[in-house]
């Protein structure tokens, strides 16, 4: 009589757990050996293409070593790592972001630059508005879209804007690049703002513009290992990496700037 | 005899049942305590008050009471169809309206963009005739209606099956036509679960979100809803993405409570 209750709860807590554990995977892999080290890193998800290249070097380099992404928009990554998410490296699309991880001391050590990168002007393939300029994009017929201003490359469009003096009226503000590139080569949009990097990745589903005005806003990446690092020499050796020739060499490639 | 008393009573539940049953109640509790714990109450009305959180409010009610009225208009002939018509390919046509509740609603959004987007399917004809969707309220209202319109039509068709047509056929042998007949007995029949379904139908295109955010974008006053307005601030100010989740769920209890409370009254 008694003994089912009891069973039904057990029931039922196996399933919790059994939900649960898909969260937790990630942390419980750390269960190490000398020889197998695991490394978590979050970065920002303009950094996909260019770390997942990285983290295979870094793996090459390190025999034993697993590097483990979590890409995603920098302030989701901060959210994750203030509310204790197992991370042991970030870095960030901007150093408004890092500042937020910085300011409650959840680094080991300070954040280093290790790329820059500048605005470039998106079109669908051939350009079809005929698009060459900043100013351009102030055409009333031109449909453009932007990232809003709270997100880093909103507020380098913005930057641009100011200098400029030439006032967009985008007929969507992003909450993200990625959203702003997919509208782009969608064709929905006749042009839109975002970074070098991602006209070079998207290839030639779309055609850059480059003008002159985006070196006015210069968006700098920073990394830095965490306080709580399951690993902290691996950590610090990764963003050590990042920063040195083989690093530097892939982020280059991908049209990344020195910091 | 302890055991069967209960069951005399009318509860005839195994007491177990009740211990998952109040962890399912927990997993629902849990998060909107989370959300309660967050709220910077000093500054919440400031908060919600913003003017981009009443555009974003204000945007929020008007595309979902178009997007509710679509889904009537839409909805119900198709669970009448469903309900009660029979012809080949009619349960192709059930799984059919079904596919909006399982698909993810980025993917949603992004089906939205390949039809009616500029170069999608049919998009690039409306393009022609210089109709474009894209990045205005009508996407707005397009994306909610269509991750909606599976709880209006499934939730009538259920009422539409337990109702029986009974009563369709008494009023049919009394010389009432088929248009009368859907009028003045099936649909009054059936009223509470047009209710429930309509309010779940609002409901859900107020949390419209993926589908919203890849097909329509998000302009202020224009496409950005309340979800992509939390969205957004949480980027850089997470107690207005706090203050406007709490407003969000409020609406919601009280769009569900107002209109339960109406049916309790009225059976």
């Amino acid at each position: 009589m008694t003994i089912r209750p009891l069973l039904a709860l057990v029931a039922a807590g196996t399933v919790l757990t059994a939900c649960g554990s898909s969260g937790t995977a990630g942390t419980s892999s750390t269960t190490t050996s000398a020889q197998a080290r695991t490394l978590t890193v979050f970065a920002a998800a303009s950094l996909q293409t260019t770390f997942t290249e990285i983290g295979r070097q870094f793996e090459d380099a390190n025999p034993g070593v697993t590097v483990t992404f979590s890409f995603a928009g920098s302030s989701d990554l901060v959210t994750q790592i203030s509310e204790g998410a197992p991370a042991d490296v970030f870095a960030s699309a901007d150093e408004a972001n890092m500042t937020k991880v910085t300011d409650q001391s959840l680094t080991a050590a300070g954040a280093v630059d290790f790329a820059a990168n500048v605005l470039e002007i998106v079109t669908p393939a051939g350009n079809p508005a005929g698009i060459a300029s900043f100013a351009d994009l102030a055409e009333p017929d031109v449909k453009v879209v932007v990232c809003a201003e709270q997100v880093p490359c909103g507020s380098a469009t913005k930057s641009v804007e100011d200098f400029t003096g030439v006032t967009l009226t985008p007929v969507s503000e992003e909450s993200s690049v990625t959203d702003v590139l997919g509208k782009v080569t969608s064709g929905e949009a006749d042009a839109g703002l975002v970074y070098v990097t991602d006209v070079t990745s998207a290839g030639n589903q779309v055609t850059g513009v480059e003008f002159p005005e985006s070196s006015h806003a210069v968006n700098t990446y920073p990394i830095a290992a965490l306080e709580d690092a399951a690993d902290a020499d691996l950590a610090a050796e990764f963003v050590t990496f990042v920063g040195g020739a083989e690093g530097q060499q892939v982020l280059q490639d991908a049209g990344f700037g020195a910091p | 005899m302890n055991r069967r008393g209960r069951a005399v009573e009318g509860s005839a539940l195994p007491r177990w049942v009740f211990v998952p049953a109040a962890l399912g109640s927990l997993l629902f509790l849990a998060p909107l305590a989370g959300v309660l714990s967050r709220v910077d109450w000093a500054n919440f009305l400031p908060l919600i008050t913003s003017e981009s959180a009443r555009a974003a409010l204000l945007l929020s009610l008007k595309t979902a009471t178009a997007s509710t009225v679509c889904c009537l208009v839409l909805g119900i002939p198709m669970a009448l169809v469903l309900a009660r018509s029979d012809f080949p390919g009619l349960r192709a046509l059930r799984s059919i309206v079904l596919l909006p509740l399982v698909l993810p609603p980025v993917v949603g959004g992004l089906a939205l963009l390949y039809a009616l987007g500029r170069r999608g399917l049919f998009g690039a004809w409306l393009s022609d005739l210089g109709i474009t969707i894209a990045f205005t309220t009508v996407a707005v209202v397009i994306a909610q209606t269509f991750v909606s319109l599976p709880f209006l039509v499934l939730s009538l068709e259920g009422s539409l099956r337990s109702a029986g047509r009974r009563y369709e056929s008494v009023a049919a042998t009394l010389g009432a036509g088929p248009g009368r007949v859907l009028l003045r007995v099936t649909l009054p029949l059936v009223a509470p679960g047009l209710v429930s379904g309509g309010v779940l139908a609002f409901a859900r295109a107020l949390g419209e979100f993926g589908a919203t955010l890849t097909f329509a974008g998000s302009l202020q006053g224009v496409t950005r809803t309340l979800p992509l307005e939390i969205y957004l601030q949480r980027e850089t100010d997470p107690d207005a993405a706090a203050a406007m989740s709490l407003l969000l769920v409020v609406v919601a209890v009280v769009v569900v409570i107002a209109v339960r409370g109406r049916r309790l009254n009225l059976s």
